[in-house]
C-alpha cells in the first residue's frame, strides 16, 4: 500500500527492548567531550577545560528506549549529539549497528547517518520558516537521493504516519499549532527509515495537553516501526512514561542506570532519590503527604568538577549521614558506575535503595 | 455590565464580607487591538483572593492567566482595553494614575516574574537592588537598607548573604536570581504576592528550594499569593484554591481538592488525563486533549472549548456556560454538562489516541487501536 510498508520490514509485534534481540543497535563506551576555555587576547591560549561529558557507557537495543535525564548543563544534550557524530568526542568509542563511527570515512558515516536521525527541542527554531512542510519532510529525501519516483506520495503518507492532515503539505511551519510543528520534526526525522531517534527534548516546549498527544505518537511509532529511542529530557515524569531503561546523569557522569521500573522504585543514588522526590505529583493529598529529600545549592561548574565524587557539594547524605572517615573517600576516590548489591548500577561508595514516590 | 476603568466607582464603601478579601477582581476584560482585528486576551475574570490564602491560577500559554496579572499591577501597554474592577482593601486600582498605582506596587502588591534575568537590572548589584525597592516606599538611611537587603537575602536562603550583597545578577545561577526576586517581592511585607511562573525555568531540584522560599516570603510577611503556573504538580502542592483558565475565561474555580479529585469541566479532567504522572502505572497511556487552543481573535460564539470537548453537543456551540456551582458554592465550573460529570475520570471521557486533531483526514482510523496490518500505520 505505501512505500513504508515495504522498506520497513517490521512484523507486527515490534522487538522490544525487554525481550528483543541481543545485538545493540547502539553501543557507547567511555565517551568523553571536553571544550576547551579559551582566554582573551589574539592567541586565545586554552584557559581551562569543560568537562562536559566523563566517561559516559550505555547500550541502546532495537526497539528500545533509553532515557537520559539529568538538569540543565549535566551533558546529557552533549552526549547526544557525539552520538549522532554531530559534535566530535574527545575520546571514546560509538559503535552504530556494529561500526565504530570514527573510523568511518565521509561518505560512509552519511549513509549511516540515514539510520540515526534527530528530533530537536524547539520545533519552531528546527523548521526553516521559508520552506512548506512538504519540502521539509522532502529535504533528507533529496539530499539523500531518495523516493525519486514517488516523493509526493511518501510524504504525505509520512504526514499521515504523525498524525497530520497529508492535504496541508504546501502549507509554512508557522500556520501549525506547536504539537503540529512537533509532529512535523518527527516526519523529517522518519524520512530516511532510520532505526534509532535521538529525541532531544522532544515535548517540553509544548503544552500538557498537546504534549500527550506527542508521546502518544512516539509510543506508537516505535512499536509499529521498531525504532531505538535515545530520550534526553529532564522531565523525570515524561521518562518514566516512556522509557524502558532509564540513565541519570550528573556533571557528565552517568551516577545511577537500570531499568526504569527499578530505578524509579527503588533509587540508589542520592541525587537520583532527590530528584525523584523533587518532582511534584498532581494530586494535592498524595503531594502534601510527601517526604522530600532536599538538595542544597546548584551543579557547581563543570570547569572545575569536584574532586572524587562529583556529587558531594551537594549530597544530602554527605553532609548530614556520613562521619569523617566516609567524607574523606568521596573527597579522594571517584566512585564507579558499578553494581553495589542495589540491583542496578550505580556510582556511590554509600548507595542504599530508599523508595522516595 | 461591567463598569468602565476610567468610570470606576470608589469601591472603599464595599459591603463587609469584602473586608476578609484583600484582592477582588471581577469580570475583568482586556483586549488588544490589532491590525487583524481586536484580541481578547482576557473575557471576564472575577476572583476573590483571601487574607493569606494561596490562588492558583493553571492553563495553558495563551490562556490570559499572565495578562491578568499584568493587568492587576498595572503593567500593560497603553493600547490594552482594560474593563472590570480590581479592588485591593476596597480600593479600585484600575484607571488609577501611574504615580497613585506606585503607593500600591511594590509596597501592597509585588510580583514575581518567569525569568529573573530581565526583572533584576543587569548593572546594579543585587545589594541595591534590594535596597531601592525598601527605599522606594519608606525613608531610610542607606545603610539601614543595606543592612535590611542583607536580612532579606538571607531569608530567603541565599548562601553567604553579607558577600553575595555585592554580586550582579549575571555572578549569579538562575534559582539564587530567583530567590533576589523574591527578596525584593518581601521587602516591604506586601499583602499580595504575585508570582507568574516562578519556577518554570529553573531545574527540579531549583524548583523545590524557590518554592521553599516562596513558602519564607509568605510566612515573613503574611501575604495573600496568585500563583500562576501550567504545572499541575506545584499547584497541587501549594495552592489553597485552584482558577483554571481557558480562553481567556475561568472555566472552573475550587478549593484545591474539589479541583483535583471532583473537577466538574471537560477540560480540567482533560489537564489531568493528560499529565505523566510519577505516581500512575507506566502501561497507563496519556490523554491528549485533541486540537488545540482557539485564537483569541474573533472568537466563535459559544463555548470556546467546544472543539477539543469529548461531550460537546449542538448546544455548546452557540451558547457559552456561565460558572454556576458545582458541588459547593465554593466550586463553579462553565459547563452545561457539568452535573453529568460527577464521579467521571479523566479516562472515561477522553481516548489514549495518538492524532492530532478530531478530524483526521482519515477517519476510519480508529484511536489507539493495535496494529492491524503490516505498514497501517497510526
Amino acid at each position: 500500500m505505501t512505500s513504508l510498508d515495504h522498506d520497513v520490514t517490521v512484523p507486527d509485534a515490534a522487538p522490544s527492548g525487554r525481550s528483543g534481540p541481543s545485538q545493540p543497535i547502539l553501543s557507547v563506551r567511555d565517551l568523553v567531550v571536553h571544550f576547551p576555555v579559551r582566554g582573551r587576547g589574539l592567541l586565545g591560549r586554552t584557559t581551562g577545560t569543560v568537562h562536559a561529558v566523563c566517561d559516559v557507557s550505555f547500550e541502546i537495543y532495537p526497539g528500545e528506549t533509553l532515557g537520559l535525564v539529568g538538569e540543565s548543563g549535566c551533558g546529557k544534550s552533549t552526549a547526544s549529539r557525539a552520538v549522532l557524530g554531530l559534535r566530535g568526542a574527545t575520546s571514546g568509542q560509538v559503535v552504530f549497528d556494529g561500526q565504530d563511527i570514527a573510523d568511518l570515512s565521509t561518505y560512509r558515516m552519511r549513509r549511516l547517518r540515514r539510520q540515526m536521525q534527530i528530533v530537536f527541542q524547539d520545533p519552531m527554531a528546527s523548521l526553516d520558516p521559508r520552506l512548506t512542510v512538504h519540502e521539509i519532510i522532502s529535504e533528507p529525501l533529496r539530499i539523500h537521493g531518495l523516493h525519486t519516483a514517488d516523493r509526493a506520495r511518501y510524504v504525505a503518507e509520512l504526514m499521515r504516519t504523525v498524525g497530520l492532515n497529508s492535504e496541508h503539505g504546501n502549507r509554512y511551519p508557522h500556520e501549525f499549532s506547536g504539537g503540529q510543528r512537533q509532529r512535523i520534526g518527527i516526519a523529517r526525522a522518519l524520512a530516511l527509515e532510520p532505526k534509532l531517534l535521538v529525541l532531544d527534548e522532544p515535548v517540553s516546549a509544548l503544552d500538557v495537553s498537546i504534549q500527550a498527544g506527542v508521546v502518544n505518537l512516539l509510543e506508537d511509532l516505535q512499536h509499529r516501526l521498531g525504532l531505538a529511542y535515545l530520550f534526553v529530557a529532564h522531565d523525570l515524569s515524561v521518562v518514566r512514561h516512556v522509557a524502558d531503561r532509564v540513565a541519570v546523569m550528573y556533571l557528565g557522569r552517568i551516577v545511577e542506570t537500570g531499568a526504569c521500573q527499578e530505578v524509579f522504585a527503588n533509587p540508589a543514588h542520592p541525587y537520583t532519590q532527590a530528584l525523584i522526590s523533587a518532582i511534584p505529583i498532581p494530586d494535592p493529598r498524595k503531594e502534601r503527604a510527601r517526604r522530600r529529600i532536599v538538595v542544597s545549592g546548584e551543579m557547581p561548574s563543570p570547569t572545575d568538577p569536584p574532586s572524587g565524587c562529583r556529587f558531594r557539594t551537594r549530597c544530602p547524605l554527605f553532609a548530614n549521614r556520613l562521619d569523617e572517615t566516609e567524607r574523606t573517600r568521596c573527597q579522594r576516590e571517584m566512585p564507579e558506575l558499578a553494581e553495589r548489591g542495589q540491583g542496578h548500577p550505580v556510582a556511590c561508595h554509600f548507595a542504599e535503595a530508599v523508595p522516595v514516590l | 455590565m461591567s463598569t468602565e476603568a476610567t468610570a470606576a466607582t470608589p469601591a472603599a464603601d464595599e459591603t463587609a464580607d469584602e473586608t476578609a478579601d484583600v484582592l477582588v477582581v471581577e469580570d475583568l476584560t482586556v483586549s488588544f487591538p490589532t491590525d487583524d482585528g481586536l484580541v481578547q486576551a482576557v473575557r471576564g475574570v472575577s476572583y476573590r483572593l483571601r487574607e493569606r490564602e494561596i490562588l492558583g491560577i493553571v492553563g495553558e500559554s495563551g490562556s490570559g492567566k499572565s495578562v491578568t496579572s499584568m493587568a492587576i499591577m498595572g503593567l500593560l501597554p497603553r493600547s490594552a482595553r482594560i474593563t472590570g474592577s480590581i479592588r485591593f482593601r476596597g480600593q479600585e486600582l484600575l484607571g488609577l494614575r501611574e504615580k497613585e498605582l506606585n503607593r500600591f506596587r511594590g509596597s501592597k502588591i509585588a510580583m514575581i516574574f518567569q525569568d529573573p534575568m530581565t526583572s533584576l537590572n543587569p548593572v546594579h548589584t543585587i545589594g541595591y537592588q534590594v535596597a531601592e525597592a525598601i527605599r522606594a516606599h519608606n525613608d531610610v538611611p542607606k545603610a539601614q537598607a543595606r543592612r535590611r537587603a542583607v536580612e532579606l537575602l538571607d531569608a530567603v536562603g541565599i548562601p553567604n548573604p553579607g558577600q553575595r550583597v555585592d554580586s550582579y545578577p549575571h555572578e549569579l545561577s538562575g534559582g539564587v536570581r530567583q530567590r533576589v526576586v523574591i527578596a525584593i517581592a518581601m521587602a516591604n511585607r506586601p499583602d499580595v504576592i504575585i508570582a507568574d511562573e516562578p519556577t518554570t525555568a529553573l531545574d527540579v531540584t531549583v524548583q523545590s528550594q524557590v518554592l521553599d522560599a516562596l513558602r519564607t516570603a509568605r510566612q515573613e510577611t503574611g501575604a495573600a499569593m496568585v500563583l500562576i503556573t501550567h504545572d499541575l504538580g506545584v499547584v497541587a502542592g501549594q495552592a489553597d484554591r485552584v482558577l483554571v483558565m481557558y480562553a481567556g475565561k475561568p472555566v472552573e474555580i475550587g478549593d484545591v481538592e474539589d479541583i483535583y479529585y471532583r473537577p466538574r469541566m471537560p477540560y480540567t479532567l482533560g489537564l489531568l488525563g493528560s499529565v505523566p504522572r510519577l505516581d500512575a502505572s507506566r502501561s497507563q497511556r496519556l490523554l491528549p486533549i485533541l486540537g488545540s487552543p482557539p485564537s483569541l481573535l474573533n472568537l466563535p460564539a459559544g463555548c470556546p472549548f467546544t472543539p477539543r470537548c469529548p461531550i460537546a453537543q449542538d448546544w455548546c456551540e452557540t451558547e457559552e456556560p456561565v460558572l454556576m456551582d458545582a458541588t459547593s458554592p465554593r466550586h463553579s465550573a462553565a459547563c452545561h454538562f457539568s452535573e453529568n460529570l460527577a464521579g467521571v475520570r479523566p479516562h472515561d471521557l477522553y481516548a489514549p489516541t495518538s492524532a492530532d486533531a478530531r478530524t483526521p483526514d482519515r477517519p476510519d482510523r480508529p484511536p489507539a487501536e493495535a496494529p492491524t496490518g503490516k505498514g497501517n500505520l497510526p
